[in-house]
């Protein structure tokens, strides 16, 4: 009979995986409350890290091509097929679903990923506009992305949630640090392996495990965090981020699972600029 | 041709007839020319040209005369096993090192390369015009053949372009016949390809022998897009004063791929004339053991490795 | 002492040259119904290269048909998000077989490795990889709530840039819904057949894409076709023209992408150097074979002896042979025909009073060949300025005012493109403003992008391809 070799879950920050500084590490159990793992319990300290290294992260990110971008996503989604089936095995012990259900679950999000992978290139086309301003000015708005983006997961999907949270803040060219949901941890980071074999540059994605509540304040008090997608905070947290976020003015959305390019804008700024027309 | 009194408003006059330069399709064409494929008998040929341009260098403060010694010594006879190899086009060095490289070249034959000292308080630049004098003076006194001088970039970023030419005029006018002068724009601060044009032509306009783009100390230092800049700029003065002025990248051309790219830019810019140490140096250390590994490569038609090149 | 560069060419070993190719019909290479073929050839040495199958009527029926079937029972019931990941199949298969395809490109087309390497090929992938990505965003646009495609198209492509060319027309093609009947030009159907193998590997629904090549004739039949609503097409002005006509009447849509006589406009305060080399890329990339192509130098009158001594020096710099080269600039005239019309177009420069220049040059024994030229005093009444010459000869015309400019750019049936050449930035937008060209390039020439639309006013041709706007042509009542 074999024993197999279990997978440690540690953090994912600037390309790389430490553990938490702080020694700390929680415990995951299955929808049967078996025990699966320790993964890290990041600490506010891991989180200004992983801030610094996407803050590093985001002029590179942002200034590559958009195509570039999104052969970059696409790749991301390539990886993500070959390991359907380590994702299925996490889903099902995690959530306590199906095979077949993981299965759809994780082709879902492969095909999510793909559709926001296909929206880098043309969200200025669409979304950018020549306004016509009267006088001999030539007047364009494009949208840039925002810099960088707390991301908090779903609390009760383990890929889903995440992709459709982390691929449309990606998309648009920011830097994200996502903290994955308490309970249903294990594919996020699993998911990190993937975009640290995937072309994605260190410090554009980082992922934190641990305690929503926690890490939740020192994200939204955080002064170098432009946006925050609130999906996979409580009402309650949601409030108290919106509180601490007026410090920077921050940027912050809540959305429940929509699929749509307005999850790309949200986290956009939009830039107008003027030139003359003449000889 | 005086194409400027050295005033700041006639300076200012000067560089405002200069073409301005467009980043991208400059970038373009320095990429499009790093797109040639040297082969065979032109690789070859220029393997050797590139190690008879090489400024072979060092510039640590903790350059000691053992470490000298053994450049110079490798400056002569490349490659001990193989005497076909030519000889480097000079030896560069702090000041007070060149008495040492000089004695130590005239010992193992090689008279004929000559010592370039970097000079005028390389390599920020930040001292008094004084300072500057003596540094150079006494380079010249202990047998510096070549001042490589650093222009004032404070002076030139701040729009005080008439003290950056007369710096250099001043310099030149300390070298006279005894030493050829190379001045470094430090392009890695310059920034623009406006500034690399204009600094180019201020300094040929003020005596420069040599223009060159970097102490080595800054990056970025000699990227293809510069290089040609400088390349453009001496073939354009060519034309307007019949003078050949050098160019001299340094910094940052580490192999042979990047050696032959420089090659390539300087033939189809300035042109075949510029294809000898007279004309266009280059500016570096562990290059010359990476085209010894790739012209032995050629040689023996396998691969060679770090054992069969000295580290000096 | 001078800089040699020995010869560097790119090996053939990695092209798999049949000696004969089949049709692509419903997913399967067959032969043609009657067993007819024509021969392609190597245009740098006149080698023959294969036999490839010619389409008659009922081989085009049979695609059509295939297309048909395809489109109504396959394609138009797959989900679009499918529809696009076999778009990003196509394109990642390109991707890794681009050395293969760059290879067979240059030696049936003629034009260098340098280019076929760098550019055709890596936009051909980059467009299918694009459009990939909007198969299941029509929605989003602004092309209606529910766009619909036509069902099968037609498409006729020509010879200067095969493979990218087929890109244009196939990926939005079936990005939007469509499905395809493709005709390659005459004297360069082999990367078409080879992508035909990309779509196998691919594992694309037979009949989705189906190649016919042949001649004029098989482009006809495509265009008459009964079963074909939308017909796509860039080739020349007087083909495109004869499309309109027979389209006339019928429900048939078509966009047309035909000629131009594109002017470079090069004011005093261009930055001269990389000026230079974007007159150079306008008119001698891709032996100036380019629809697109600034085959009008229009300099302002106080700079051109200075802009022209610069020219000359530059032009001497350009090697011409072996496409297959690394270090060629310039190879072969496409064929013998071509060479024949760039001659007798140069001969009216010649008999005109033109002033005629070329670098010193030796043109190979064997293949087609014509050297890089230029024609100064060119007046806007000669045949080398109004005629579309598609080879590397370039006219020079003078101005001395912006609007002397626009006007003598503008004094043309033609529209599809223009350069801008000048420092200043408020100068480029109202030049661009002024200009009636479909494609304007300022302080660049002869940039592409899948994301950037391509295409011409007035005789250049109907509508655009590439971007948001170019998926209109392929979905019904959408402009």
């Amino acid at each position: 009979m074999r024993i197999d070799v279990k997978k440690t879950y540690k953090l994912y920050i600037g390309g790389a995986f430490p553990r938490s500084e702080s020694g700390r590490s929680y415990e995951v159990k299955s929808a049967k409350g078996v025990f699966i793992a320790n993964p890290s319990q990041a600490s506010r300290k891991d989180l200004r890290d992983a801030v610094v290294a996407a803050r590093s992260a985001q002029a590179g990110w942002s200034s590559a091509t958009a195509f570039n971008r999104a052969q970059i996503l696409y790749r991301v989604a390539e990886i993500m097929e070959g390991r359907t089936s380590q994702f299925v095995d996490e889903i099902v012990a995690l959530e306590g679903v199906t095979p077949a259900a993981a299965k759809k679950q994780v082709e879902a999000a492969i095909d999510l990923w793909v559709w926001y992978a296909g929206w880098c290139d043309k969200i200025s086309t669409i979304f950018g506009a020549t306004n016509p301003v009267s006088g001999s000015f030539y007047n364009f708005t494009t949208p840039e992305a925002m810099g960088v983006v707390g991301v908090f997961a779903p609390q009760k999907s383990s890929l889903l949630g995440v992709v459709q949270s982390l691929a449309p803040v990606l998309a648009a060219g920011n830097t994200a640090i996502l903290i994955a949901s308490e309970k249903f941890p294990l594919p996020a980071i699993s998911l990190g392996e993937v975009l640290a074999t995937s072309d994605v540059p260190g410090g554009v994605v980082n992922i934190l495990t641990g305690i929503t509540a926690e890490l939740a304040p020192w994200m939204a008090s955080h002064m170098d965090v432009d946006a925050i997608d609130a999906s996979g905070l409580s009402a309650a947290q949601e409030k108290e981020a919106r509180l601490e976020g007026v410090e920077n003015l921050k940027r912050i959305f809540a959305f429940k699972g929509d699929q749509t390019p307005q999850r790309v804008l949200a986290f956009m700024e939009n830039k107008t600029v003027w030139h003359p027309i003449g000889i | 041709m005086i194409l400027t009194d050295g005033s700041e408003s006639s300076i200012k006059s000067f560089l405002r007839t200069l073409s301005p330069v467009d980043q991208v399709g400059a970038d373009a064409r320095a990429a499009m020319l790093a797109t040639r494929s040297i082969k065979t008998s032109s690789k070859v040929w220029a393997i050797d040209t590139a190690i008879s341009m090489i400024d072979l260098t060092t510039l640590e403060g903790a350059d000691t005369p053992g470490k000298v010694r053994a450049i110079c010594t490798k400056a002569v006879r490349p490659d001990p096993s193989d005497p076909t190899v030519p000889h480097v086009g000079a030896i560069c060095v702090y000041n007070d090192m060149v008495k040492i490289a000089r004695d130590q070249l005239d010992a193992s034959g090689g008279k004929d390369i000559p010592v370039a000292a970097v000079s005028t308080a390389f390599p920020s630049g930040r001292a008094s015009l004084e300072v500057k004098q003596r540094d150079t003076e006494d380079a010249i006194a202990n047998g510096a053949q070549e001042i490589d001088m650093v222009i004032d970039r404070g002076a030139f970023l701040s729009g005080n372009l008439a003290k950056v030419y007369s710096e250099i005029e001043f310099i030149k006018g300390i070298c006279g016949d005894k030493a050829h002068l190379k001045v470094i724009l430090e392009t890695g601060e310059l920034v623009t390809y406006d500034n690399v044009r204009k600094a180019s032509f201020l300094a040929m306009a003020a005596g420069a022998d040599f223009i060159k783009t970097s102490t080595g100390k800054v990056t970025p230092a000699a990227t293809a897009p510069v290089v040609l800049i400088m390349l453009e700029a001496v073939r354009d003065y060519y034309a307007m004063t019949g003078k050949k002025i050098g160019v001299k990248p340094a910094g940052g051309i580490r192999n042979t791929k990047d050696a032959i790219k420089q090659l390539v830019l300087v033939n189809e810019t300035a042109g075949p004339e510029w294809l000898n140490p007279q004309l266009f140096r280059i500016g570096a250390s562990a290059l010359l053991n990476d085209l010894l590994l790739q012209r032995m490569k050629i040689r023996d038609g396998h691969y060679a490795g770090p054992n069969y090149v000295t580290l000096d | 002492m001078t800089f040699e560069y020995a010869p560097a060419p790119e090996s053939t070993a990695v092209v798999k040259l049949k000696p004969e190719y089949g049709l692509f019909i419903n997913g399967k290479f067959v032969p043609a119904k009657d067993g007819k073929t024509f021969a392609t050839i190597n245009p740098a040495n006149e080698q023959h290269l294969a036999k490839v199958a010619y389409a008659s009527e009922s081989d085009v029926n049979k695609a059509v048909a295939a297309a048909n079937e395809a489109y109504k029972k396959i394609w138009s019931k797959m989900p679009a998000a499918e529809r696009g990941k076999y778009l990003y199949r196509i394109a990642r298969i390109l991707q890794e077989r681009a050395r293969e395809f760059a290879v067979l490109e240059s030696m049936d087309n003629g034009k260098p490795i340098r280019e076929t390497r760098d550019v055709d090929i890596p936009l051909a992938a980059a467009h299918f990889f694009y459009h990939a990505g909007w198969a299941d965003k029509l929605e989003h646009a602004g092309m209606g709530s529910n766009p619909k495609p036509h069902g099968v198209v037609g498409q006729i492509i020509p010879w200067n840039f095969p493979l990218l060319m087929l890109s244009w027309k196939i990926a939005p093609a079936l990005a939007t819904g469509n499905t395809v009947v493709l005709k390659p030009a005459e004297t360069t159907p082999l990367t078409a057949l080879l992508f035909a193998e990309v779509c196998q590997q691919a594992g694309l629904p037979a009949g989705v894409v189906n190649i016919v090549t042949g001649d004029g004739k098989t482009g006809s039949l495509i265009v008459n076709h009964k079963d074909i609503q939308k017909i796509a097409f860039t080739g020349s002005t007087a083909v495109g023209k004869g499309i309109a006509r027979a389209i006339a009447g019928t429900k048939k849509a078509a966009t047309l992408e035909l000629g131009g006589k594109g002017a470079n406009i090069v004011f005093e305060d261009a930055p001269i150097d990389e000026t230079v080399e974007g007159i150079i890329n306008g008119i001698f990339f891709n032996q100036g074979h380019v629809c697109c192509a600034g085959s009008r130098l229009l300099v302002q009158e106080n700079i051109q002896e200075e802009l022209l001594e610069k020219l000359k020096r530059r032009m001497a710099l350009i090697r011409l042979g072996d496409p297959l080269d690394k270090n060629t600039d310039l190879g072969a005239i496409n064929s013998a025909a071509q060479l024949a019309k760039i001659r007798e177009l140069v001969g009216s420069g010649d008999a005109e009073g033109a002033e005629r220049w070329s670098p010193a040059c030796d043109l190979p024994a064997k293949g087609f060949w014509y050297p890089p030229t230029f024609f100064t005093g060119v007046t806007q009444a000669n045949r080398i300025a109004r005629e579309e010459i598609f080879g590397p000869v370039l006219s020079v015309i003078s101005f001395r005012t912006p609007q002397e400019a626009i006007e003598k750019a503008n004094n043309t049936p033609f529209g599809l493109s223009a350069g801008i050449w000048t420092d200043k930035g408020s100068r480029i937008l109202w030049t661009a403003k002024h200009l009636k060209a479909g494609v304007i390039w300022a302080n660049t020439f002869n940039k592409f992008d899948p994301a950037s639309p391509f295409g011409g006013y007035k005789e250049s041709g109907w509508g655009r391809e590439g971007g948001r706007h170019g998926l209109a042509a392929y979905l019904k009542g959408v402009h």
